[in-house]
């Protein structure tokens, strides 16, 4: 079992704290990112809230349930290889990543079944966009921030997946998986971030008004 | 090796479920206008139990935590004065 500390470091300990603090650094950014987003929903749900109620009954409640439950278990799959990491297993560490990835892909299949189907409904924004029964103002609003939101945070797990692929299949086949071990903490810790995004858009965008359904 | 880590994100994953299940539940009943801030106080919650679980912030020290912390107070700068404007325009 080793470690290594890269020459810029002056020992274990602090080379942790630098990238971890890039890491967390890199995680406000996305906050921030995100956070536009939020305030955007957040201003246009106080201009039309009958709107933004219209819309989410509209969603998939069992897809979104679903998938929220998919990324807490890949998270906790992440969460239980950075443990193990350090240790160097080449069969543990690259099965719970891999595990993760899959989840990961089984989420954008029901993002991408369900985007079909809100597509085939006639939800997406624009010239062609039909609602059923009688609209309320904003309710094509909803949509443009519903897709745009769940877009962006799709394309952060498509680029997790890779993370976790690629980290999966280096460490199964180094020869030193131990020296790999800051790679799976600090992919795990932007694998947690999409998790936690997930976890404010999923109310946000399928519970607002199931009470009135 | 590492058990008791284990059994701590076995937990949370438990306690992230039931909050899961929660805000499912409570979203079919009539909370009137306590509807969106309950399911954010849950959201809030389960946000919390990774960031200190399956993040580790809980072991982190001040860099870390001023890093992890900012862009949350960031975030809190540009939804209170946005607010500030829209909530107060009375038109």
């Amino acid at each position: 079992m080793s470690e290594y500390v890269a020459h810029q470091f002056e020992d274990l300990e602090q080379q942790r704290e630098s990238t971890t603090l890039g890491m967390w650094i890199f995680l406000a950014t996305e906050v921030l990112v995100f956070g536009g987003m939020f305030l955007a929903y957040i201003v246009y749900r106080i201009q039309f809230p009958a709107g933004f109620a219209q819309g989410s009954n509209e969603t998939l409640i069992w897809a979104g349930s679903i998938n929220t439950a998919i990324l807490l278990i890949s998270s906790f799959l992440v969460a239980i290889a950075v443990h193990f990491a350090p240790a160097g297993s080449r069969n543990l560490v690259p099965l719970l990543l891999g595990g993760a990835a899959v989840l990961g892909v089984a989420f954008l299949g029901i993002k991408a079944y369900e985007y079909t189907h809100e597509i085939h409904e006639g939800l997406f924004p624009g010239k062609h966009f039909h609602f059923p029964g009688t609209p309320e103002p904003g309710v094509e609003m909803f949509f443009v921030l519903y897709f745009t939101m769940t877009a962006l945070h799709a394309v952060h797990v498509i680029i997790g997946i890779g993370l976790l692929a690629a980290l999966a299949l280096r460490y199964r086949l180094s020869r030193d998986p131990v020296r790999l071990a800051p790679s799976v903490d600090l992919t795990g810790l932007y694998w947690h971030f999409v998790d936690i995004v997930w976890v404010f858009l999923f109310p946000l965008f399928y519970l607002i008004a199931r009470h009135h359904s | 090796m590492n058990n008791q880590a284990v059994r701590q994100s076995s937990f949370t994953l438990v306690a992230l479920f039931v909050l899961l299940a929660a805000t499912i539940a409570l979203a079919y009943v009539d909370l009137g206008h306590l509807h969106t801030p309950v399911a954010m106080v849950i959201s809030v919650a389960k946000a919390v139990l990774i960031y200190l679980v399956f993040m580790n912030l809980r072991h982190e020290k001040g860099l870390v935590l001023l890093a992890a912390g900012a862009g949350f107070f960031w975030l809190l700068i540009m939804v209170s004065l946005t607010l500030g404007d829209y909530l107060t325009r009375h038109t």
